[in-house]
């Protein structure tokens, strides 16, 4: 039988993307959130675990409005960087981006916020600077969570549905992702290819997740 | 030469008080801070080193002026070697990784096989800080924080988790390496013996405030008294025995028992600090 894989392959396509662009964006934002006393903390700090949860079709609702041409936001998008969020790959990104948001924050800056200050502090003390001590000294000492953070969040983007439908709609090779493409053949009663869109997708995830947690076994079997 | 005059209000176990120090320290000497808990010595080290800012006065170091009141020199400029008390070994790196890690930029990398190899590391410079024994990790951060150069080595009790006998071979690293590199210490210690046999001066710390300091000869009482013997000792327990009273005490790590009367055993209970006085005619010393 032959199948058709695009929509698995833009699946994975839109979770690899989406995770290198949180551990970008993501990283740097815990660590300077472990570290601030701004007055404002609280507020950034329930800001970012909303997508916890809100329906993701609220989310979708406002990205779509705001995404609009029509409307000012999206028309400066379009006019001044040429991006059509509304209903493109590019769209499903930032979307993404920031649905799966707290699932790379939250361990992250839990992993900042348990190791022990002395360790930066030690390395004040030897003359390293605030990035140097990021770099080779917090940094490789959350390693679990870093891979946690990342995990969570490529594996939140593969589940993802009401966000994509809500901006992404159903443009084959576009926006039409394996969750979507699943729910459209059931609703075509195309049993067989749903299944196999389903089947693979559980089988990747579980091996994804599987292969994390024996490689953290192994990394805390050696930190301890 | 290191000239401190700071003020900095602290928050202890028993409320809040004013840290308040004045002192001067020469170039290549070694000075203990000797205290109970919670009397400032750890601020003051972390003032030192720029980890802690006081809340105003004057820190100045061979000319250089650290501290004032309105700037600060940071903590990354200050080339200050600082052992903490549970030695902040970085995790991530192995032994040999944490001597280098600390060498300044362009360092010669066998200045740090040199430290490696002084402080008896070599076998051990592959393995992760986390593997080894309480002793061989203190070896590695005095090893990090000198490679760094340091002008001015802290020391936050260094030897506060260690054996007694491992503590006798570290002390004696210790003095070494300073008297090798000529670097100017200040450790914190609770230990009178260890006060005595490394240090050139103790500043005696109550509640932020320097009550006492000079050589540990004269501060801790010996020597005042050329006939006489003192020891810094704890009573363990006070028995009665016949018209007299028994004390035991522990001196060091022996336990000794003396006599006292009913009116001195009346004035003390167990856990009481006290100076053991004896008068020597005739002390005879016998080799261990």
């Amino acid at each position: 039988m032959n199948h058709d894989w695009q929509p698995l392959l833009l699946t994975f396509k839109l979770a690899a993307i989406t995770t290198l662009i949180l551990c970008a964006v993501g990283i740097p934002f815990a660590w300077w959130l472990a570290h601030t006393r701004v007055r404002l903390k609280p507020v950034l700090e329930a800001l970012v675990s909303m997508p916890l949860v809100l329906p993701p079709s609220v989310l979708g609702f406002y990205l779509l409005l705001a995404f609009s041409p029509s409307n000012w936001f999206g028309g400066v998008l379009e006019q001044v960087a040429g991006l059509k969020l509304a209903f493109s790959f590019s769209g499903l990104v930032v979307a993404s981006v920031l649905f799966s948001f707290p699932f790379m924050v939250h361990p992250v800056q839990a992993g900042f916020q348990n190791l022990p200050k002395v360790l930066s502090e030690a390395a004040y003390t030897l003359g390293k600077s605030r990035w140097q001590t990021f770099l080779y000294v917090q940094l490789p000492n959350i390693r679990p969570q870093l891979v946690a953070g990342a995990v969570l969040s490529f594996a939140h983007t593969i589940g993802e549905f009401g966000v994509v439908l809500m901006i992404g709609g159903n443009l084959p090779g576009q926006t039409r992702v394996a969750s979507i493409a699943i729910y459209d053949e059931v609703e075509a009663m195309n049993y067989d290819a749903a299944n196999f869109y389903a089947l693979v997708l559980f089988a990747i995830s579980f091996v994804t997740l599987l292969g994390v947690y024996l490689v953290n076994r192994k990394m805390m079997a050696r930190v301890i | 030469m290191i000239a401190v005059d700071i003020q900095k209000q602290l928050l202890g176990a028993r409320g809040a008080f004013a840290l308040d120090l004045k002192f001067s320290i020469a170039e290549g000497e070694f000075v203990t801070l000797f205290g109970d808990s919670g009397a400032g010595k750890t601020t003051l080290l972390r003032c030192l080193a720029g980890l802690e800012t006081p809340d105003g006065g004057r820190i100045e170091v061979n000319g250089d002026t650290w501290f004032d009141g309105r700037s600060r020199v940071g903590v990354q400029h200050r080339r200050v070697g600082y052992m903490f008390q549970d030695y902040a070994l970085f995790p991530n790196m192995s032994v040999r990784g944490n001597v280098e890690f600390a060498q300044r930029p362009g360092a010669d990398r066998r200045r740090a096989s040199e430290l490696i190899e002084m402080m008896g590391l070599e076998e051990l410079q592959a393995r992760k800080p986390q593997t080894l024994s309480g002793g061989q990790q203190q070896r590695v951060a005095l090893a990090r924080a000198l490679a760094a150069e340091p002008r001015l080595l802290l020391l936050d009790e260094p030897f506060s988790a260690l054996d007694h006998q491992t503590r006798l071979r570290l002390q004696e690293e210790v003095l070494l390496m300073q008297r090798r590199f000529g670097i100017t210490v200040i450790m914190v210690s609770h230990d009178v013996s260890e006060v005595y046999r490394l240090s050139s001066r103790v500043l005696i710390l109550e509640a932020g405030r320097i009550t006492r300091e000079g050589a540990p000869m004269a501060v801790f009482g010996a020597g005042q008294s050329g006939g006489k013997f003192s020891f810094a000792g704890e009573i363990l327990a006070i028995e009665a025995a016949d018209v007299v009273f028994s004390v035991t005490l522990l001196v060091g790590s022996q336990i000794v028992r003396v006599i006292a009367t009913a009116e001195e055993a009346q004035a003390l209970k167990p856990g009481d600090r006290v100076t053991l006085l004896s008068k020597a005619f005739n002390p005879v010393l016998v080799p261990c």
